[in-house]
C-alpha cells in the first residue's frame, strides 16, 4: 500500500492544501466564460465574413478575403496578445471579455470558411425554387438555404467549437487563470508536475466529452428530415 | 399576357437566344420543343428572370419585367415554375413546402395556407403525404408536390421546365395527367418538353426552337402533321 500512501500525499499537496482545487474551479469558470463569448462572436463574425466572401460586390469580397487571410496566416497567441495589449490596451473591461473577443475574432476566420462551404453545398436549384416563388434573396437565404446549410456544416462547426475551447488554453499569456494556467500554477507551487497536469488534461477531456455528447444529440434531432 | 420582343441572351461569347419575339395569350397552353441546346429552357427561364436577358423586352400583363425598376419578386408571385429536378425543399415536410411561400410573403394566414395545401394535395392525388418529408417520395410524387407548391401562390401563369425529363418512365404519366388537368382548367402555361405525344395532345400551340430562334410554330396539327422547315422535319423524324 506504499503507492497508495504516496498518491494520497501528492493528491493532498496538489489539490487540498491551501484549497488548491479552487484554482481549477475558478479556472474552469474562466475557460467557460472566454469560450462562450468566443463561440458566439465567432459564429456571428464567421457568418458575416462568409456572406462577404460570397457577395457580388468586389469590395466586400476583398474584406472577407483579407480577414480570413490574416486570421489564418498568423498564430493565435500573437493575435491574442495584439488584441489584448494593443487594440484594447486603453479599454478597462474585464480580462475575460477581451480575451473572449480575441478568440471570437480568431474563430470567425475559420467559421467563415465553414459557412461559405455550407452555403455553396446547397444546390442552385434550391435558390431558384425559392426565388421563382417570389421570395426575395434574404427570405430565400433564411428560410431555405441556411437551414439546410446549417445541418450540413453542423459536425464541422462542432469540431471548430472543440478546437476553440482547447485553443483558449493560451489565455495565460495575457494573465488570465484558466484551467491550463491553474494546473501550471500548482505545478510551480508544489514542484510536482505530474498530478496537476494530468488533472488539467482530465478536466479538458471531460468538458469536451460532455459537449460532444450534447452536440451529438442536437445533430440527431436535426437529421429527422433525412429519415426515409 | 406575355409579350416577348427581340429577346437575346448571351453566356459570354455563346449566343443562346438570338432574337425571339412571341406573344402568349391568356389561357393559352404553349409547348416548346426542339433539340438539346436549342435554348428552350433558357427562353423559359428568361420569362421569370431566373436568367437575366442580354437584350430585348419581356412584358407580363403589360409590365416590362426585365428592367432594373421592375419588382421582380411581385411578378414572380404571379408565375409559378416547375423544374426538371423538382427542387423541393428537403428540410421541410410536403405541406411546409407548399405553405412556405404564401406564409413568408403573408399572402395567407396559417389556417388558409393549410387549407390551400390540403386542397392542392388532394388535386394532385397526394392528400395522404402532407406530413412526410420529400426524401420519402418517388420522383413522380415529388414533381406533383412541386406543382402543388407552385400553385399555392395562385399564379396566373405556370412555367414548366422539362417536368418529366428526370422521371422514370412509369411515373411520367401521373405527372402529365396533373399538367393536363391544369391546362384544361384554363391556366396560361408554357411547357418545355420532350414528350411529343403530350405536346400534341395538351398544347394549343407548339413552338419549335433550334439554335436560339423559334424556327416554326403553329397548332400541334400543323407542326407535327405538316412541318414546313427542313430542320423541324429532321428533329421530328428522330423523336417521333
Amino acid at each position: 500500500m506504499e503507492w497508495f500512501e504516496s498518491f494520497k500525499q501528492i493528491f493532498e499537496k496538489c489539490f487540498i492544501r491551501e484549497d488548491r482545487y479552487m484554482l481549477f474551479v475558478k479556472g474552469f469558470e474562466v475557460t467557460i466564460r472566454v469560450s462562450v463569448i468566443a463561440l458566439i462572436l465567432g459564429v456571428i463574425i464567421g457568418f458575416i465574413i462568409a456572406l462577404c466572401n460570397l457577395s457580388k460586390h468586389k469590395a466586400l469580397r476583398a474584406v472577407g478575403k483579407v480577414y480570413t487571410d490574416v486570421i489564418r496566416g498568423t498564430p493565435s497567441v500573437t493575435q491574442l496578445m495584439l488584441i489584448y495589449f494593443v487594440v484594447f490596451a486603453s479599454v478597462h473591461w474585464p480580462k475575460w471579455i477581451i480575451a473572449g473577443i480575441a478568440f471570437g475574432i480568431n474563430s470567425g476566420g475559420y467559421v467563415a470558411e465553414i459557412f461559405r462551404a455550407g452555403i455553396l453545398s446547397i444546390d442552385r436549384g434550391q435558390t431558384e425554387a425559392g426565388r421563382s416563388l417570389g421570395l426575395n434573396s434574404y427570405q430565400t437565404m433564411t428560410k431555405i438555404i441556411l437551414p439546410q446549410a446549417l445541418k450540413n456544416i453542423f459536425p464541422t462547426l462542432c469540431n471548430e467549437f472543440i478546437v476553440l475551447i482547447k485553443e483558449t488554453a493560451i489565455v495565460g499569456y495575457v494573465g488570465l487563470m484558466d484551467i491550463q494556467k491553474a494546473g501550471d500554477f500548482i505545478k510551480s507551487a508544489t514542484y510536482t508536475p505530474f498530478a496537476p497536469l494530468i488533472a488539467t488534461a482530465i478536466i479538458y477531456y471531460v468538458l469536451i466529452k460532455l459537449l460532444t455528447i450534447a452536440l451529438g444529440r442536437i445533430e440527431k434531432a436535426m437529421r429527422k428530415s433525412d429519415i426515409r | 399576357m406575355i409579350e416577348v420582343k427581340n429577346l437575346r441572351k448571351h453566356f459570354g461569347d455563346n449566343e443562346v437566344l438570338r432574337g425571339i419575339s412571341e406573344h402568349i395569350s391568356k389561357g393559352e397552353v404553349v409547348a416548346v420543343i426542339g433539340p438539346s441546346g436549342s435554348g428552350k429552357s433558357t427562353f423559359l427561364r428568361c420569362l421569370n428572370q431566373l436568367e437575366e436577358t442580354t437584350e430585348g423586352e419581356i412584358y407580363v400583363d403589360g409590365e416590362l419585367i426585365n428592367s432594373k425598376k421592375a419588382d421582380i419578386n411581385a411578378i414572380r408571385q404571379k408565375m409559378g415554375m416547375v423544374f426538371q429536378h423538382f427542387n423541393l425543399f428537403p428540410h421541410l415536410t410536403v405541406k411546409e413546402n407548399i405553405t412556405l411561400a404564401p406564409l413568408t410573403l403573408k399572402k395567407m394566414n396559417k389556417d388558409e395556407a393549410d387549407k390551400k395545401a390540403n386542397e392542392l394535395l388532394e388535386r394532385v392525388g397526394l392528400a395522404d403525404k402532407a406530413e412526410v418529408y420529400p426524401s420519402s417520395l418517388s420522383g413522380g410524387q415529388k414533381q406533383r408536390v412541386a406543382i402543388a407548391r407552385a400553385l399555392a401562390m395562385n399564379p396566373e401563369i405556370m412555367l414548366f421546365d422539362e417536368p418529366t425529363s428526370a422521371l422514370d418512365p412509369e411515373m411520367v404519366g401521373e405527372v402529365l395527367d396533373v399538367i393536363k388537368s391544369l391546362a384544361e382548367s384554363g391556366m396560361t402555361m408554357v411547357i418545355v418538353t420532350h414528350e411529343m405525344g403530350f405536346a400534341r395532345e395538351a398544347a394549343d400551340r407548339v413552338l419549335f426552337m433550334d439554335r436560339g430562334v423559334i424556327l416554326e410554330q403553329g397548332t400541334p396539327q400543323e407542326v407535327f402533321g405538316n412541318p414546313q422547315d427542313e430542320r423541324t422535319r429532321l428533329f421530328l423524324s428522330k423523336v417521333l
